[in-house]
């Protein structure tokens, strides 16, 4: 018996330093392993470049375009069409809600249409916008815009209505006003649901936007990925795809930064 | 307040913090307050008993204004402040502005921080409501109530989640602060016990009327096992249906 507890710890011991990593390190392992499998298939030539280029390839193209100027140019667009759009709709959508959320009037007037616009196909719009506004920025920044506002409305018009009807009494206990309800409860508490409501608009957006500049564009990303295939540049594609996912990326991680800091008080619970 | 429709006076009699006659209260067909009178003199300690259902907490939210549908005459001190049985506070702001929250008149957060400090939260003043202990987040709810200098204070079960070692150490606050502002208090339990060491008159809701009244003339701080207290507690146990021998 006590032999045997003597030992045990010994080879415990043993088997966590042989495969010492940490859990980060892990996950990279299978990525990268596809990437040298990728790589190796191109370079074997088992994987053409005219379907896809190889990782190498596409780092190279990368920093062309970097220093040629033309992935900055292409994403200053692309960034302008998106924060044209975003500022639109989720100012829209934000104060539809608002109207909405904050009296029954409001929420008759304005919750029925919006109900009924959010059953349309967003892309399905695309032929009608083109006879509307025809192929310029307009019809960009109009779907974008609409792809935004509907996620914040809904996220934003539920939350206020979600908060707790107990902290409501406690204002008309503590004979706050109107405004001052609306200020210190109803809003801080629909709070984290519009920030669900952002991130979901933001990954409509992004969305929205790639779709968007496919149909038709002279300058963007979109642009940029569209006239590569013309000419089978799979590593010019490959790298346009890398920077949209790297802005879908970057965005999250903003509204994570803000949920972080605007939601502290719940931390408290969340650990 | 602006909203009492159902109140055919607003304002209670003379000396008292609260006047309440021929108050009714139903819900759908089920008639949970049946005709009260009810009077809380300024400074009066009431405690009001009742099973659970028996429509105490209906009562104190008449009282404190938040039912509309009630009807007869209630009159209650404009100077009404609430703490409900859950602390109920902001969770998004930090103690302090919880109990500044909605305070007008000169320097509301310097009395709000006076307040914490006299319910032993100094400590506290910066943290979320989240973090709180139960009985650290009852106490700021009590200085929330308060620091609002009310005529009338009403206690919807403000320690039945706490524990026993907690709730004696409240109840010794509740007085302490009650002696020093002497507001009228409203206190709902069904803690006999702790009526009877608290109360200057007890009360039993009973079938939506009150049904028995107890006035309570000992000095505090009284102990349990006083015998004038002992017999009261067990007239107010047999008003409550339980037979007082089997609680012994
Ligand atoms: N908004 C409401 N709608 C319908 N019925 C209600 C409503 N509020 C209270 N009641 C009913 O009125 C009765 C009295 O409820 P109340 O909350 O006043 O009881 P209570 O004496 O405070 O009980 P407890 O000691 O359990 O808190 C209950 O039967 C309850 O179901
Ligand atoms: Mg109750």
């Amino acid at each position: 018996m006590a032999s045997t507890e003597l030992d045990l710890p010994a080879a415990s011991r043993a088997a966590p330093v042989r495969w010492r990593l940490p859990g980060t390190g892990w996950r990279l392992v299978s990525p990268l392993a596809l990437l040298a499998l990728w790589q190796l298939a191109s370079s074997t030539g088992l994987l053409p470049e005219r379907l896809l280029a190889a990782p190498s390839a596409v780092a190279a193209t990368a920093l062309d375009l970097v220093s040629s100027g033309t992935l900055p140019e292409a994403l200053a667009v692309s960034l302008g069409r998106v924060a044209a759009g975003f500022s639109v709709g989720a100012v829209a959508g934000v104060g539809l809600a608002l109207v909405a959320g904050l009296s029954r009037a409001g929420e008759y007037a304005v919750d029925p249409p919006m109900q009924m616009l959010r059953a349309l196909p967003l892309f399905g719009l695309i032929p009608l916008f083109i006879l509307w506004f025809g192929i310029g920025e307009t019809p960009k920044v109009t779907l974008l815009a609409l792809g935004v506002a509907f996620p914040l409305y809904l996220n934003t018009f539920a939350g206020i209505r979600g908060v707790d009807a107990k902290l409501a009494e406690v204002a008309e206990v503590l004979r706050l006003s109107r405004g001052e309800l609306i200020r210190h409860v109803v809003l801080p508490g629909a709070l984290p649901q519009v920030l669900v409501g952002l991130r979901q608009s933001l990954g409509v957006g992004w969305l929205v936007l790639i779709v968007a500049e496919q149909v038709n564009a002279d300058s963007g990303l979109g642009y940029m990925i569209n006239d590569a295939r013309e000419f089978l540049r799979t590593d010019v594609i490959v790298v346009g795809l890398l920077v949209y996912c790297a802005l879908g990326l970057v965005t999250d991680w903003l509204v994570r930064l803000l949920e972080r800091r605007a939601l502290a008080w719940r931390r408290g619970l969340l650990g | 307040m602006a909203t009492r429709a159902a109140r055919l006076s607003a304002e209670p009699a003379a000396g008292q913090a609260a006047t309440v006659r021929g108050l009714t209260r139903s819900f759908g067909d089920r008639r949970v307050l049946g005709g009260i009178d009810l009077d809380i003199a300024r400074g009066e300690f009431v405690a009001l008993l009742g099973r659970s259902g028996s429509g105490k907490s209906t009562l104190l939210r008449v009282l404190a204004g938040l039912d509309r549908e009630a009807r007869g005459e209630i009159g209650v001190d404009a100077a009404v402040a609430v703490s409900f049985q859950e602390p109920r506070l902001v969770p998004w702001k930090r103690v302090l502005a919880n109990v500044a929250l909605g305070l007008r008149g000169h320097d509301p957060v310097g009395r709000a921080r006076a307040a914490l400090a006299e319910v032993g939260l100094t400590k506290h003043l910066n943290a979320w409501p989240l973090t709180l202990s139960g009985g650290e987040a009852q106490r700021v709810s009590l200085a929330r109530a308060l620091v609002r200098e009310p005529a009338l204070l009403l206690l919807d079960e403000p320690f039945g989640a706490l524990d026993a070692l907690t709730r004696i150490s409240m109840h010794r606050l509740v007085l302490d602060l009650w002696e020093r502002h002497r507001p009228g208090i409203l206190l709902v339990t069904h803690d006999v016990d702790e009526a009877l060491l608290l109360a200057d008159r007890v009360l039993v809701l009973d079938e939506g009327r009150i049904a028995h009244e107890s006035a309570v003339p000992l000095a505090r701080p009284r102990h349990r096992d006083h015998h004038d207290l002992v017999a009261l507690r067990a007239g107010l146990l047999r008003r409550l249906g339980v037979d007082p021998e089997e609680t012994a």
